[in-house]
């Protein structure tokens, strides 16, 4: 049986693609300063990484004294730069930072995924005295700036003996995720069709079968769609990092950025440690996309 | 890791465990209290009562022993440094959107119907995968500067550039006020890819019909774009240009990773950092938290009202 077979929209802010629309092919701008502009911007928006990932292959001494333009005219391949990155031990070792993103990613992208999947159930489903007026405070909590969280919430932590463990960076993380999520997932489970339910509670399912049975099978692309939002979100966050986890268990993105503020001319590391902090975030992106794309028209950009 | 996911799965396994035991109409209240009460405790504890606590913080002094008024607020609108930090902070949240928009929705145009559009847009996109500290360090390499002697080779691309078109190299990110335009380019360069891919979507919702009768009665493309496709991507438009602005108004890890907020280039939200855990001066970190806070709701009012009104249409 195939899950998918009802389509989930989502309630974007603009509709989705009108297919046949080979009218206006005509009408687009053919000039070649159209393309030329075009090229220009690619260029622009790909230059840059791409210096630094040719750098990250270059031996150190090349790095120091040209620039990595000089790659072309006298090639010279090292992948020195990501041994001494990836390696567990050593002054300039980064590779216990990389399991560090890790350990804190996973549950910080499944719990907030499940309570918010649970909220969002109730939200869209159950009724109850009182959920519209909990549903807009949970709407309208989006907006607060995690800023204004950190320090209580920090004391907190040290008053129950939280502060320096990875419990603290999972629970702010979670928690921090949660209204983007629920809203966004609440907006995707409006879109099934009421008569699936109905049809499931008249052969006599309760709440918690038909909120695993029917329900998230078809909301897999929803959830999909968050939880890639929120993989981006903890992998390449540094303000959490930096407040809760400290520099014991920090993620690749803190450890790159103390790098950067130490050895602010280490370009053979600083270059191999930023691919190495990349590359996992882009594979995700890349073989994700289609998810992520319909999450962002759904209006699920965190600020 | 383990262990936590196990504990966890322990927790909404007994949720769904206890659920299934209610049924009926009087079982629909204990569900939703059940579903909701993780949720509930999290944000009161985690949100909403750090939240408030800062707010009340933000009038108390620097190691919120003593009442102060609201002494903290008048340092944020007075003193040197502070008011440098806010015109920063302004000049982020206005140039950031409406370029980031504007490139957005030029290329958006440009590629539309191309023939490698899914490959032209994903160069556009990738970058909002890499993280701000990545995308900083991308950057300072562009920008980084050597000494201009002889026999000393710049490493860096705009210092090249500048060379090789028979310029002196110069120190990009210390020269103020252009430095800060310099970390601008970095979120620019983040969000483009955000505003591309939504606007996109709205100009091919746009309906084919209009685009059609349009061209009929010979409208040119500037014509096109400026009373055919812009009026319809208008709502588009008002979300993208928020949203950009609200995440600009935060950043953070763009100045810290690449200046430390030093030669005049900090912002509220790495003033707040230094302030709160560098400089331990938890009441004025706390007023430039509250601050934050304040700046967004505005933006977000706009952005409501936008929605609304596009919809009464």
């Amino acid at each position: 049986m195939s899950t998918t077979s009802v389509p989930v929209t989502t309630t974007p802010p603009v509709a989705p693609p009108v297919a046949g629309a080979a009218a206006k092919a005509k009408t687009k701008l053919t000039s070649p300063w159209a393309s030329l502009v075009a090229i220009v911007i690619a260029l622009l928006w790909t230059i840059p990484t791409f210096g630094l990932a040719v750098t990250s292959i270059r031996p150190e001494d090349d790095i120091r004294t040209s620039g990595w333009w000089a790659f072309f005219t006298d090639p010279q391949i090292s992948f020195k730069n990501y041994e001494t990155v990836l390696a567990a031990k050593g002054a300039s070792a980064m590779g216990n930072f990389v399991v560090n993103s890790f350990i804190i990613v996973i549950p910080s992208v499944i719990i907030p995924v499940v309570l918010a999947t649970l909220a969002a159930y109730v939200f869209a489903w159950v009724k109850f005295p009182g959920r519209d007026v909990l549903f807009i405070v949970v709407f309208a909590l989006q907006i607060v700036p995690i800023q204004v969280t950190l320090l209580p919430l920090l004391k907190l932590y040290v008053k129950v003996d939280l502060a320096g463990t990875y419990w603290a960076v999972w629970l702010s993380h979670s928690t921090f995720a949660l209204p983007l999520a629920i809203f966004l997932l609440h907006n995707f489970m409006k879109e099934i069709p009421p008569g699936l339910l109905e049809a499931a509670r008249v052969d006599g399912a309760g709440h918690v079968s038909i909120f695993t049975r029917v329900l998230l099978p078809l909301l897999t692309p929803a959830l999909a769609a968050f939880g890639i939002f929120q993989f981006l979100w903890v992998w390449n966050d540094l303000l959490v990092a930096l407040t809760f986890a400290g520099n014991e268990l920090a993620p690749m993105t803190l450890a790159l950025a103390n790098l950067s503020g130490s050895r602010d001319q280490a370009w053979h590391l600083l270059s191999a440690g930023s691919f190495v902090a990349i590359i996992v975030p882009v594979i995700v992106f890349l073989s994700l996309q289609r998810y992520f794309v319909r999450g962002l028209l759904a209006g699920g950009l965190k600020g | 890791m383990l262990i936590a996911i196990a504990i966890f799965a322990a927790i909404v396994g007994s949720i769904l465990a206890i659920a299934s035991r209610f049924g009926g109409k009087r079982g629909d209240r204990w569900v939703a209290a059940l579903f909701l009460l993780p949720v509930a405790l999290m944000l009161s504890v985690g949100l909403i009562y750090p939240g408030v606590l800062t707010m009340i913080n933000s009038f108390f002094d620097a190691h919120g022993d003593a009442f102060v008024g609201v002494d903290n607020y008048k340092t944020i609108f007075t003193s040197d440094d502070e008011i440098n930090v806010l015109i920063n902070t302004v000049i982020w949240v206005l140039v950031t959107p409406f370029v980031a928009t504007g490139v957005g929705l030029l290329y958006a145009i440009l590629v539309d119907k191309a023939r490698i559009e899914a490959f032209a847009k994903a160069v556009i996109f990738l970058p909002m995968a890499i993280s701000l500290v990545g995308a900083s360090i991308i950057w300072r390499f562009v920008y980084t500067y050597r000494p201009d002697q002889p026999g000393v080779k710049q490493v860096g691309l705009l210092n090249q550039i500048l060379v090789w078109f028979g310029f002196e190299p110069r120190q990009w990110l210390l020269e103020s006020p252009l430095n800060t335009f310099f970390l601008v380019v970095v979120m620019i360069w983040i969000q483009a890819g955000f505003a591309m891919t939504v606007l996109s979507a709205a100009i091919k919702a746009i309906p084919d019909d209009v685009v059609e009768a349009a061209r009929l009665d010979g409208v040119s493309p500037w014509g096109m774009f400026r009373f055919v496709t812009l009026p319809s991507i208008r709502p588009a438009v008002v979300v993208v240009l928020t949203t950009i602005g609200i995440g600009t108004l935060k950043v953070f890890d763009i100045v810290r990773t690449m200046t430390n907020g030093n030669f005049k280039t900090n912002v509220v939200a790495n003033e707040f950092y230094t302030q709160t855990f560098r400089a331990d001066n938890q009441g004025l970190g706390a007023a430039l938290a509250v601050l934050l806070f304040i700046l967004v709701i505005p933006i977000v009012i706009y952005n409501i009202r936008q929605l609304r009104a596009s919809e009464a249409r």
